[in-house]
């Protein structure tokens, strides 16, 4: 029978994180995502040159907030960023991504100066490369963002994240210290694309964005994700410039405040044991998100983490 | 959509004074303009009045492809300056025009299969423009058929439904719509459809209303490409509101800016 093979006139941007001594940074690797011309793992369709990346969580401070089953994983590192960000890297992380929550206006209220300190730790830690993320407090990641891309200069980091409200700052910052950008909007495809042209527009290169279109949990909207990713990219392979990023995900963070992660077995009984559903939690969000089409996956779980990368080498086989 | 741009041609006062005085600047000055106004292609016409067509073809081609590579429609009815325009301009170009006689397409379109070119016909005969759509759908399945016959692909052949001025044949417009509509059925791909629009408002009061109004009346009956003023921005702004509204293209507040960033 014939096979019937869809050609796209529209192709992703490939997208390099990280900056090796040869350009100009001290990674020890870079990371590339992006560059495909057709929907994900459909290899007798056309190229997906680069697999899904798998992004670890590390804080700058302890996250207090998490459930007892991931904060055993990690221990007394969960204390100090550098041994957090080392030992990702033992448990083969792709890429750090390191969360500035000490600068929580509501919490330790970190200055300028200190996350800036904390991040130029980290970077002498690990030689993965990086993705840096604020506090989600728009105004303060605004006052913090151009100190904090300044301490990272030359490493080709991808910052998060730019929104609406804050993008003229944020896209001034990575556009001085060289690194890319994360634009974020709350779950709507014609925001997602306003908000790349109006980056684009201060001169910022539409091949330097990574798009979170906000990350559904599986129960808490990740069908409606999923679709506004499977949309992005059939208009990117349409031929769609404004939607042509790659797109991350930020699956551990959506999976673990969930109540399947965290409500107590004595609570629950029917749901079986607490330790296996947070796992099986991310995992499945995981390969739903991949699925889709996310390039960088952010995760927290270790054998999770193992687990993922074990399917995405079984996809692209 | 497919925008060629008009303006390279004869008949404008300014290209030929170009001519006449072999002053390139104008010519590519013009053929950027077009470009960056969101053309595709470019459009060359001597021009009626022109003593030396075939020198003049030669001298707008060579002119404008000091500076852009861009496809060009060579439009002439002569066939010599139509193979000494396709040979200059390189593969990829547009031959415009062929009538839909069958002593016409059987020189014409061989002709643009020789030069890897794309071709624009019209549906018409010798005994003129059809007033019907059905008159004018019957010679664009000879159209097809010929290009079938001589191997051209579907996807390079360009149906032109002829829309005449609209203040001496006001029956037309409509027969034009449900021709260019009735196009998709003829084969599986389909031809493209074409219009030369800039005709539809000869002598009308105010030509860029009557040309921007039947262009989006002409998209929504599935028209692929115009022969157009690219620099007519509200042309050009009402071509994209018309392709967004279509669902051609994802909406944003800056939609009119995403399109031409493409």
């Amino acid at each position: 029978m014939e096979q019937a093979i869809e050609k796209w006139p529209g192709k992703i941007y490939e997208l390099i994180i990280g900056a090796t001594k040869e350009t100009g940074g001290t990674r020890s690797k870079v990371v590339k995502i992006g560059g495909s011309n057709t929907l994900p793992f459909l290899f007798f369709e056309g190229e997906n040159p680069n697999p899904p990346a798998i992004a670890m969580e590390v804080w700058d401070i302890e996250p207090t907030d998490w459930p007892d089953v991931l904060k055993n994983e990690y221990g007394s590192v969960l204390n100090d960023p550098t041994q957090w960000a080392k030992k990702c890297e033992t448990l083969g992380a792709d890429l750090i991504c390191f969360r500035l929550k000490s600068a929580e206006p509501d919490g330790k209220n970190a200055s300028s100066t200190e996350v800036a300190k904390t991040v130029k730790d980290v970077l002498s830690a690990t030689s993965l490369p990086m993705l840096i993320i604020g506090c989600g407090n728009n105004e303060k990641d605004s006052s913090i963002i151009m100190d904090v891309s300044q301490a990272a200069k030359g490493e080709n980091c991808l910052l998060g994240m730019a929104t609406k409200e804050n993008y003229k700052t944020f896209t001034a910052a990575a556009q001085s210290g060289g690194h890319s950008l994360i634009a974020e909007t709350p779950l709507d495809i014609n925001l997602e694309k306003q908000l790349n042209i109006l980056i684009t527009d201060m001169g910022f290169g539409s091949d330097r964005l990574v798009i979170h279109p906000s990350t559904g949990g599986l129960g808490y909207g990740f069908e409606y994700c999923y679709t506004i990713i499977e949309r992005t990219r059939l208009a990117a392979l349409s031929g769609d410039k404004m939607m042509s990023q790659p797109i991350i995900t930020f699956v551990g963070q959506e999976t673990w405040k969930t109540k399947e992660c965290r409500a107590d077995e004595s609570e629950k009984p029917e749901w079986g044991p607490l330790k296996q559903r947070g796992i099986l939690w991310e995992l499945t969000t995981a390969a739903g998100y991949i699925q889709a089409g996310a390039d960088v996956i952010v995760m927290n779980h270790p054998a999770v983490v193992k687990e993922v990368k074990n399917y995405i080498q079984k996809l692209i086989k | 959509m497919f925008i060629i741009g008009e303006k390279i041609n004869g008949m404008f006062k300014n290209v030929s004074e170009a001519i006449a005085t072999k002053n390139k600047l104008i010519i590519q000055e013009l053929a950027k303009k077009q470009l960056d106004a969101g053309a595709d292609a470019l459009d060359v016409n001597v021009g009626p009045a022109s003593a030396e067509p075939l020198a003049d073809m030669e001298w707008l081609i060579t002119t404008i492809r000091e500076v852009t590579d861009k496809p060009i429609a060579v439009d002439t009815t002569k066939l010599a300056v139509m193979e000494k325009g396709l040979s200059l301009a390189g593969p990829g170009s547009i031959l415009n025009s062929t009538s839909g006689q069958k002593e016409k397409l059987d020189i014409l379109i061989p002709l643009a299969k020789k030069y890897n070119a794309k071709v624009i016909a019209l549906t018409m005969t010798k005994s003129g423009v059809p007033a019907n759509a059905e008159a004018r759908l019957e010679i664009a399945a000879n159209i097809v058929a010929s290009a079938m016959e001589y191997g051209l692909e579907i996807e390079n052949l360009f149906i032109d439904a002829i829309i005449l001025p609209v203040n001496v044949a006001q029956d037309h417009a409509p027969a034009v719509l449900e021709t260019i509509k009735q196009c998709k059925l003829i084969c599986d791909p389909p031809p493209k459809t074409i219009l030369g629009l800039s005709n539809v408002s000869q002598k009308t009061v105010d030509r860029p209303l009557v040309d921007r109004t039947f262009l989006v009346m002409a998209l929504a009956s599935g028209l692929d490409a115009a022969i157009c003023n690219p620099l007519d921005k509200e042309l050009m702004d009402s071509m994209i509101t018309a392709e967004l509204l279509l669902g051609k293209q994802l909406y944003c507040d800056s939609y009119l800016e995403a399109y031409r960033k493409k």
